[in-house]
């Protein structure tokens, strides 16, 4: 991978920090008192979500960390490994529930997702924006009384649980937001 | 006006995952639009036509002196923009990093009280308070003192950003207060155990004013110019550049800096007006250039002459017009007040 002195580090570049993989998510130059100049970053660890600053000086260089993003399609879930496939090359790919994260709850077979490697091994899985799931399992809700505005928790097809409007039956089909986990419409 | 203005060259820090399911379709063909918005273009024009009224009542001379030089600066953290006349004695000159130089020169002639407002070019600062290329308003008093200057620099922000008075805190009590540590007694390793828990790379490299520089950035600067401005005063000596120093236990470097929402606004200088101590400084620049492999850059005999001739004892004071109609406008991005910046030219 090639290294980045600090005129090439901006917004969204993927460097190595301490050997982790982490996306530039703010760069500041600064030059206090009329000295030396630096670069401020701020950074998020991939792996962690966790974010840091680092200050360097203007002669430092960075690392690039070989993160690829690619749209890929979940295939199955064996237990403990969730698999996807690149529909270009066919090539198959597991990851582990850290990679996963909360993005488990919304998978359903053949959903396009966006899976980000480093060094090729899946840490990061990104569910669709909005996906369709079937409600398995609510109350039934009182009719008619969608002026209160008020919701009851539904039971997906995955497994995920979220608050839909009282009107909104088991066995129908609703639309989710996967960013905030809210109910977006019936699909 | 259908263009919409509000396109912003400058990456904005990203909030959530960033990526195939966030990303924006971009035009490249899209920046040819300026990144200010057109009322901030209005408010920057009001701020200049205020500055010349400013300086008008109170019988300040404007003055216009070359962009293009034959010497350029020697201050080892100010790179200048060479190039050459090709059509003409195809020499070197530099675009100018500030004005200070040719100002002094007519200080020198008997100018009186003089002030200018000049694009300025700094190679390699850009980020969201720099611009390769800025605007600066520079001005020198005769007879006065950096004291007396802060004075009229208060009263100036008053007038033009609306500002309350601003409060004067020396650099030592600066750093006393807000970083917990003397900036003049503390040693060079407790300097730098502080700034190694700031997160910056590689400390065993950094000089002493390195050190207390980050300290100012990472620590002390939020905490200035809170509510009112902050003038913070009387410099290490090493932080001199080109002010006098005043001796004493410890020496210090007669300069001023002044801060509003903890945003460097301005530096200024009881100037130094001694010839000898200014070729001193410009050698020992030039020294430290060599052995750190930097451009070497013709020293700038017409000041040091126009020095031996006679400066009159004075006080000037450079502010980043920019960063003014920043604080106007309300925003923390210079390149919301700025029409092309650099990526956009």
């Amino acid at each position: 991978m090639p290294s980045y002195n600090m005129n090439q580090v901006k917004v969204g570049l993927k460097i190595l920090i301490d050997g982790d993989p982490c996306v530039i998510v703010d760069a500041d130059f600064v030059k206090p008192g009329k000295g030396q100049a630096f670069t401020r970053i701020r950074y998020r660890n991939l792996k962690t979500d966790r974010v840091n600053e680092r200050t360097m000086r203007s002669s430092d260089m960075v690392d690039g960390a070989d993160v690829v993003e690619k749209q890929m399609q979940y295939l199955y879930n064996d237990g403990t490994h969730w698999h996807f496939m690149d529909q270009d090359s066919y090539e198959q790919i597991g990851a582990d529930g850290h990679a996963l994260g909360d993005a488990a709850q919304w998978l359903k077979e053949q959903d396009l997702c966006l899976v980000t490697l480093f060094d090729g091994n899946p840490i990061v899985i990104v569910p669709p924006n909005f996906v369709e799931l079937e409600i398995v399992e609510t109350d039934p809700g009182v009719r008619g009384d969608t002026s209160s505005g008020g919701t009851k928790p539904a039971t997906l097809e995955t497994g995920a649980v979220v608050r839909v409007p009282l009107f909104v039956q088991q066995g129908e089909r609703v639309k989710v937001d996967t960013r905030t986990g809210a109910y977006v419409s019936r699909a | 006006m259908s263009v919409d203005f509000n396109v912003s060259a400058a990456a904005a820090p990203t909030a959530g995952a960033e990526g195939l399911n966030s990303r924006t379709m971009t035009n490249e063909h899209s920046d040819w639009q300026p990144t200010a918005t057109h009322e901030s273009l209005r408010v920057r024009a009001d701020t200049l036509a205020a500055l010349r009224r400013f300086f008008a009542e109170r019988g300040v001379l404007e003055v216009e002196t070359p962009a293009l030089s034959a010497a350029a600066v020697t201050d080892l953290h100010l790179h200048s923009v060479a190039c050459r006349l090709e059509a003409d004695d195809r020499r070197t000159r530099y675009l100018q990093t500030s004005p200070e130089y040719a100002m002094k020169r007519l200080l020198a002639a008997g100018s009186g009280p003089i002030y200018q407002i000049c694009k300025v070019f700094r190679d390699g600062e850009r980020g969201r308070r720099h611009n390769p290329e800025f605007t600066m308003l520079e001005w020198y008093r005769p007879g006065w003192d950096h004291h007396r200057l802060m004075d009229e620099v208060d009263e100036l922000l008053q007038t033009v950003l609306g500002v309350a008075a601003g409060e004067r805190i020396s650099y030592a009590d600066a750093f006393r207060r807000h970083a917990g540590v003397d900036p003049h007694a503390a040693d060079d390793g407790e300097l730098r155990s502080r700034v190694a828990t700031l997160g910056v790379s590689d400390v065993s490299e950094l000089d002493r004013d390195d050190l207390l520089n980050l300290l100012l950035s990472h620590t002390v600067e939020a905490r200035l110019g809170v509510g009112r401005p902050t003038f913070l005063f009387d410099y290490p000596a090493s932080q001199a550049a080109l002010a006098r120093i005043r001796p004493g236990d410890p020496p210090v470097a007669e300069r001023f800096e002044v801060f509003i929402d903890g945003i460097e606004l301005a530096n200024g200088f009881h100037e130094l007006t001694d010839p000898e101590e200014q070729r001193r400084r410009f050698e020992a620049d030039l020294a430290e250039r060599r052995r750190r492999g930097l451009p070497e850059v013709a020293v700038d005999e017409r000041l040091l002459a126009a020095l031996a001739a006679g400066l009159p004892d004075c006080a000037g004071v450079a502010l980043g017009v920019d960063r003014l109609v920043m604080l106007r406008v309300g925003t923390r991005d210079i390149a919301d007040v700025i029409a092309f910046p650099i990526d956009r030219a």
